[in-house]
């Protein structure tokens, strides 16, 4: 039913709440499957963690029960030309994750195994024979793992590609629409967007997928799901452009840097070093002795960076749930709803993630096995109120 | 880290003004900007040494200069001159570089002087050596003594066209023409405002009769449709255009010459209350992008103060008022005493700022980016120069559905190279807004700021560390 100055949409087959990379590639396979498909995004398409992400494609920092996945996402981020038709610059690159110390190497090696256990193939190199692979390495590096399946995209370009893609595949597109409340309405979903000035927006689906990352907590409990999302402060740093420095991507054992120059002479700096920020107001600033040890980091791995120009900094959002492992499947108590996200180096993993949920819900079997969103629902309701999406 | 009640960014006359008058209440203040001394861009003081030969020591404007800086000199403030403010943030925190290192202080409040960055629209050939702003020429003439060429096309709008001409005349550079996007009819309109500030039209006068004397031609309601190299030097194109900016059918007049300053009125540079997120509107009048403040400067934000041209486009001598009100401002703020002796201060400075703005509004009107000169920027036209973005890849945004700066910045890189789309930010916006068909400025957003304010060289932030020194955070989980 529509009142004065309400647009009823739909109804579609799905509506996909939340416009990063998986949400995406779960609304575009949905559509290449057959539905009618409406995707719903608080900002434009790939504007939050999918547009400011380092675009590393690596295993190194791939948790080790996520390699198979990422292994298979990083297939995809090659090929975009077969299944995304726009490129996101994806290359392939060697990439050497390093030990400084005795500690660190312990650290590698163990890594290492964990994630060759799962299938990762991943090489333990002494110094020289990283130093032949990487010449501006620090010589004062003690070991190396050595990983072919690695690389890196321009992750701002994402939002570019989904977005022709999606409008190709006949996908509804609604961006600068923030959901403010979904309501069950005679066996199917109402999402409502916000009510401004222009009249509002409501858009009815028969299926319900939750796909908004550091958002995800708000808009389940819209839905009376309660799961905690953990916001991660991600910082990044660019330089300008300068001759090339290195030809690899470059990490440490513990997995706090990733570093990449790409084709244009720019030099990537990374690793999830925290900002301050949250959910409601967004990225806010650095802070200074974080800034200050990335990049000191940064430059003790490749020792020329001590001369290159810092252009950027920013921060990005990255979502997390209480065991950082993903939550991706039917979610709890409800019917034909579902939620895909909070998976660790998700950019990564993302479009392979994104196909499985969409497999799911085609009603194939998926190739994986998904990670029930189940085991993280809040046992005791403590909730004095419930924060509202910003 | 050093701590003071007020930073003031930039020491132009507003940041020098506004640092004088917090100061004279008894607070501590300091003052930063990346120049070697105060002044700003209309006081710019001249290098020490011999500089190319051109008097730049006398007339007005070196004299307030000086002035400025005697009596900055003789004051309680603390002074980083060649600091280059690099990031601020908190409540508040400034990071600068400077000659000996990296330098941070705290504040319990900030007061942002930062001036404005000259607007250039678009042409064929603009990036072409031996194209310069306006600005760059008046430091050439005002800092380093030197000629821009040996002969120079003056051309754009805005009072800064006799200014640069007519010191070019005196130092003895010949100007070839001047092409003035507005017409005799936009200057009448700007008399009754000019006859409220007769040093100011007296100034104006004398350089329009050094420009005359020298047979220099002005073209009204012209604007330069191309450069191009032509041997050694440079073969520009004007072309007659109408109110809007957009070139018509008529004459078209060609000009050879070694350099070609242009400049299409000044922008605000907000980069640092947009980086503390105070609100800011579109105002296309007071230059673009400008924070919402209150008469005496004050922001959305608590103790966040914006003056001068950096506030919105008034001209030098309101800047100097402006800075006044805010540095008092920001005393009785902070609980200055004997609060009635600084409010019938300020209601005096206030009077006098209401007369100086006039001018300078007047003025920033001539300078107002025109929306037909944007339209008429070809296809193949680099619109942003770091990057080498063309309006065609503009456009082709658009048409894949763009609708936001910061997307059409994700989608082709404009505005994403070292300037941060200083450069190019302001016309990018109206081609947006005018490609999408948006109602308002506003509706297509400005560029995110981000740090560093300017480039930064790593080790000048990484500094003398051994790997112990680095607090790397706990192992990601596996």
């Amino acid at each position: 039913m529509s009142t004065p100055g309400q647009t009823v949409h739909g109804p579609f087959d799905a509506a996909v709440v939340g416009g990063g990379v998986m949400g995406c590639t779960t609304a575009l396979f949905l559509a290449r499957g057959g539905m009618r498909v409406a995707l719903i995004e608080r900002d434009a398409l790939c504007r939050a963690a999918s547009g400011v992400n380092a675009g590393t494609l690596t295993l190194h920092m791939t948790r080790a029960a996520l390699v198979p996945y990422a292994m298979r996402a990083w297939q995809m981020w090659m090929e975009t030309d077969q299944w995304l038709g726009s490129s996101v610059l994806a290359t392939a690159a060697p990439g050497l994750s390093l030990a400084f110390t005795e500690a660190e190497r312990e650290l590698l090696r163990a890594r290492a195994a964990a994630r060759r256990e799962y299938g990762a193939q991943i090489d333990l190199l002494e110094r020289d024979a990283a130093l032949a692979i990487e010449p501006g390495l620090n010589p004062a590096m003690l070991e190396a793992a050595f990983c072919r399946t690695d690389g890196f995209a321009s992750a701002y370009l994402t939002g570019r590609a989904y977005h022709a893609a999606l409008r190709a595949a006949g996908v509804q597109l609604f961006e600068q629409t923030a959901a403010a409340r979904i309501d069950q309405i005679n066996g199917h979903y109402r999402v409502h967007g916000p009510d401004n000035h222009d009249g509002s927006i409501r858009i009815d689906a028969t299926r319900l997928v939750m796909a908004g990352g550091v958002w995800l907590e708000p808009l389940l409990a819209m839905l009376d799901v309660r799961i905690p999302v953990k916001t991660l402060v991600n910082q990044l740093i660019i330089t300008e452009r300068m001759p090339p420095v290195m030809r690899s991507v470059l990490s440490i054992a513990n997995g706090l840097l990733s570093m990449k120059q790409f084709a244009n002479g720019t030099v990537l700096i990374g690793g999830g070093w925290q900002g301050v920020g949250d959910r409601a107001r967004g990225p806010v600033e650095t802070i200074p002795q974080n800034l200050t040890g990335n990049l000191r980091l940064a430059q003790h791995v490749i020792p020329a960076l001590a001369k290159a120009r810092v252009a950027r900094i920013w921060l990005g959002l990255e979502a997390e749930t209480a065991d950082a492992m993903p939550m991706i499947g039917p979610l709890p108590g409800l019917a034909d709803a579902w939620v895909i996200g909070c998976v660790h180096s998700g950019y990564t993993s993302g479009p392979y993630m994104g196909k499985l949920l969409a497999q799911t819900m085609l009603g194939e079997t998926p190739e994986l096995p998904l990670f029930d969103p189940a085991r993280l629902v809040a046992a005791a309701p403590e909730l004095p109120h419930r924060e509202q999406t910003p | 880290m050093s701590e003071f009640d007020v930073v003031v960014l930039g020491g132009g006359p507003a940041g020098a003004n506004a640092a004088l008058a917090a100061a004279s209440t008894g607070l501590s203040v300091a003052l930063f900007d990346e120049n070697p001394s105060a002044g700003g861009q209309v006081y710019r003081a001249p290098i020490d040494g011999p500089g190319a030969g051109i008097d730049a020591g006398s007339g007005a404007d070196q004299q307030a200069g000086d002035a400025l800086r005697r009596e900055l000199a003789a004051s309680t403030v603390t002074t980083f001159f060649a600091h280059p403010v690099w990031a601020v943030t908190g409540e508040y925190r400034v990071d600068a570089t400077g000659p000996h290192g990296p330098v941070h202080c705290s504040a319990r409040a900030l007061i942002v002087a930062s001036g404005t960055t000259e607007r250039v629209v678009p042409f064929e050939g603009w990036t072409t050596p031996g194209v310069i702003g306006l600005a760059a020429a008046t430091i050439l003439l005002k800092s380093q003594g030197m000629l821009p060429g040996r002969s120079t096309l003056v051309a754009g709008c805005g009072p800064l066209l006799a200014a640069v001409a007519a010191k070019t005349i005196e130092g003895g550079g010949k100007v070839e023409a001047i092409a003035d996007l507005a017409g005799t009819a936009d200057w009448a309109r700007t008399v009754p405002a000019l006859l409220a500030r007769p040093d100011l039209l007296w100034q104006g006068a004398k350089w329009w009769r050094t420009i005359r004397r020298a047979g220099t031609p002005r073209l009204a309601r012209h604007m330069i449709v191309r450069v191009e190299p032509a041997g050694e030097r440079l073969r520009a194109t004007l072309a007659p255009c109408e109110a809007a900016g957009h070139p018509i059918d008529g004459k078209q007049t060609t000009v050879l010459v070694d350099c070609v300053a242009v400049g299409h009125g000044l922008t605000p540079s907000t980069e640092i209350t947009r980086l503390l997120r105070a609100r800011h509107v579109y105002s296309r009048t007071a230059g673009g992008w400008v924070a919402v403040a209150d008469q005496d400067g004050r922001t959305s934000r608590p103790l966040l103060y914006v003056a001068g041209d950096g506030a919105g486009i008034a001209g030098a001598a309101a800047a100097a008022t402006h800075g006044v009100l805010a540095g008092l401002a920001c005393a009785l703020d902070l609980g200055a005493s004997n609060p009635s002796r600084l409010k019938r201060r300020a209601e005096l400075a206030r009077k006098a700022h209401r007369q100086a703005a006039r001018f300078g509004h007047a003025m920033a009107k001539l300078m107002a980016l025109r929306t037909g000169h944007v339209d008429s920027i070809a296809p193949d036209t680099i619109v942003c120069r770091c990057e080498d973005v063309t309006r065609a890849e503009i456009d082709a945004a658009c048409e894949a559905g763009a609708q936001e700066v910061n997307q059409l910045k994700a989608w082709t890189r404009c505005g994403m190279g070292p300037c941060q789309g200083r450069t190019c930010g302001d016309v990018a916006g109206e081609l947006l807004m005018r490609r999408v068909g948006a109602a308002s400025r506003e509706s297509v957003g400005c560029f995110s700021a981000r740090t560093p304010l300017r480039p930064v060289e790593v080790e000048a932030l990484t500094g003398e560390f051994t790997y112990d020194d680095i607090p790397i955070p706990k192992a990601a989980p596996l």
